[in-house]
């Protein structure tokens, strides 16, 4: 048993904090990580984490709760994407561009000036990596709360976000107001990715909204399936990750231990590389009815399946 | 301002600025904000690294944004594009965190390689980052038809034999190569938005590629000597400022676009820049 868990490692109430916290967070972004990344905005979805990493550090300025300027941050940050014009393919990528050099801008300006007003150090490092570790305990309701309100907005716009993601002209002859839903969304993406840029950090908060969606896409072939999948590797990734962190402390007495973000995001991409060898993708195609699936699968959350 | 050791950042900055334009004008062109965005923030995980081990910090970022940039291209080809991307900046950012809770480093140091030190370059950091300059600024000119015909034309660049994966690639390392020169004076996050910014903004005024392409250099010129000038008056970090500026002269082009260019495709482009873009400088 301590060869796998390092004694302490149930008994401590950090790691019980972020054992709950990471689960939460896992399971929402890997949800509305599926629809990102089949529509393809894994940009917005990193960029919007240093959009809330900007906000956090102007509500350490001016005095705000950090929860409300990462998600206000976020907030705004996808208002103005979707304003500059991120729900049309071809300025996807310029508006998340612009928005995202504006935000680093103003992150530089106030990190510079928080590290003026008060002498604390780490504050940078802290904004900018997060850990999962050093969660206060008092802000897991909010963040819980926040969480299921995120699910529930999703699942109210499940079907029409799946069919403006999956097939925008059948969307748009159905009469879905795409552009509602995907504004819809992008409210949706902001708040996850500002609730999990300050739980976990902003790296871990790209990581599992991107990662095991991305994975489950590959092994999956229904959104159902895909959607099993993704909570199932998001929360198991990071589970393993807090584990491996816990005890790394202990592998070499000379130095620290390595941080969980490191982890997590090791397995997650492990994982994602793995669902993409050849003898993988054979596994998943011969699975359903012989039918083998084209190489590049951009259907797997077909209407059929949903 | 424009005695001592201001006199590199000038000079510092004056580089910056035309590889800035000149690469970011097919950055915009192609889409490739997203690899521009996180091949500087893999070679940030570099520097780190070289630190820790104890190696010039340049090495450290050029193998890094070098392995940044191969591995978005080669990814992306079997996957989605903007999964690979991701996943290769977190997978960069993650080894990056791992570098420094080993090391000692300090905070002011992981805070001047993310927002760089324009205002600090000694005199010995200007011939490399001109020598890569020029590299970058030749291969851009080497590879602009290619370029050019595979992000706007893929039928006829297809026809004349060219790889589009290929073409991409390259491009990914020219990328890295001018992340590799510009982190440490202009730092990871502020490359990105003079890459990003002055030539979206170019592209608002003109649909002529050569056009757009001086204009892009041109803007991002004005953008950072303009920051420069202000940071040194206000003491407030440069990045600020650059973020700042790009996004003014975007929301001018993004003006001037809606008032001009619908109703005139191909005149009066002349007056490139309009009279409220002077906020910017």
């Amino acid at each position: 048993m301590h060869l796998l868990f390092e004694p302490g490692f149930f008994s401590s109430q950090p790691v019980h904090t972020a054992v709950v916290i990471g689960a939460v967070t896992a399971i929402v972004s890997a949800i509305v990580g599926l629809y990102t990344v089949m529509r393809s905005q894994s940009f917005a979805g990193h960029a919007l984490t240093d959009v809330a990493t900007t906000g956090g550090s102007g509500a350490y300025f001016f005095g705000f709760s950090a929860l409300t300027g990462f998600i206000g941050g976020a907030v705004a940050g996808a208002g103005a994407m979707d304003l500059i014009g991120v729900q049309r393919v071809r300025s996807r990528d310029l508006a998340t561009g612009i928005v995202l050099g504006v935000a680093t801008g103003l992150a530089a300006l106030f990190l510079y000036l928080d590290a003026t007003k008060s002498n604390t150090t780490g504050a940078t490092q802290q904004i900018l990596f997060g850990s999962i570790f050093t969660i206060d305990p008092s802000t897991v309701p909010v963040i819980a709360v926040l969480s299921a309100a995120t699910l529930m907005l999703v699942a109210v716009i499940h079907r029409p976000l799946l069919l403006t993601s999956v097939s925008p002209e059948l969307a748009s002859a159905r009469g879905i107001a795409s552009r509602t839903v995907g504004l819809l969304f992008m409210l949706a993406l902001a708040v996850s990715v500002g609730l999990t840029s300050i739980a976990i950090g902003s790296i871990l908060s790209t990581a599992l909204l991107i990662g095991p969606a991305a994975t489950a896409l590959r092994v999956t072939r229904s959104i159902r399936g895909a959607m099993v999948a993704a909570c199932t590797l998001g929360v198991v990734t990071t589970w393993l990750g807090i584990l491996l962190a816990y005890d790394s402390d202990d592998w070499d007495r000379s130095s620290q231990g390595l941080p969980v973000s490191f982890f997590i995001v090791a397995i997650a991409f492990l994982l994602y590389l793995l669902s993409g060898l050849p003898a993988v993708q054979r596994r998943v195609g011969r699975r359903d009815d012989g039918v083998r699936r084209p190489p590049r699968s951009h259907h797997v959350g077909s209407p059929r399946g949903a | 301002m424009f005695s001592g050791f201001m006199q590199h950042a000038w000079e510092i900055a004056t580089i910056v600025g035309v590889v800035a334009g000149v690469v970011g004008f097919f950055v915009v062109l192609r889409g490739s904000a997203f690899p521009a965005h996180a091949i500087p923030n893999g070679a940030f995980a570099g520097a780190a690294g070289a630190n820790l081990i104890g190696v010039n910090p340049l090495v450290g970022l050029g193998v890094f944004s070098l392995i940044a940039a191969l591995g978005i291209g080669s990814l992306g080809r079997r996957g989605r594009a903007d999964v690979a991307t991701a996943l290769a900046l977190v997978a960069m950012l993650a080894l990056g965190a791992a570098f420094l809770s080993q090391s000692t480093e300090y905070e002011p140091e992981i805070f001047s390689l993310l927002f760089g030190e324009i205002l600090g370059v000694s005199s010995s950091q200007i011939l490399p980052v001109a020598v890569l300059g020029l590299v970058c600024v030749a291969a851009v000119a080497g590879l602009a038809r290619p370029l050019m015909l595979t992000s706007i034309a893929p039928e006829i660049a297809a026809a004349r034999g060219l790889r589009p994966h290929r073409v991409e690639m390259a491009f990914l390392v020219v990328l890295a190569c001018a992340t590799t020169m510009t982190v440490p004076v202009v730092g990871a996050l502020l490359i990105f938005t003079l890459m990003i910014g002055p030539p979206a903004a170019a592209r608002c005024f003109t649909d002529r590629p050569g056009r757009a392409m001086l204009g892009s250099v041109g803007i991002a010129l004005i953008t950072v000597w303009a920051a420069i000038a202000c940071a040194f008056e206000m003491n407030w970090p440069v990045g600020f400022f650059v973020g700042t500026f790009s996004a003014v002269w975007y929301g001018a082009g993004r003006l001037y676009a809606s008032r001009h260019r619908t109703r005139r495709p191909s005149t009066g482009l002349e007056h490139a820049a309009p009279t409220g873009s002077t906020v910017a400088v």
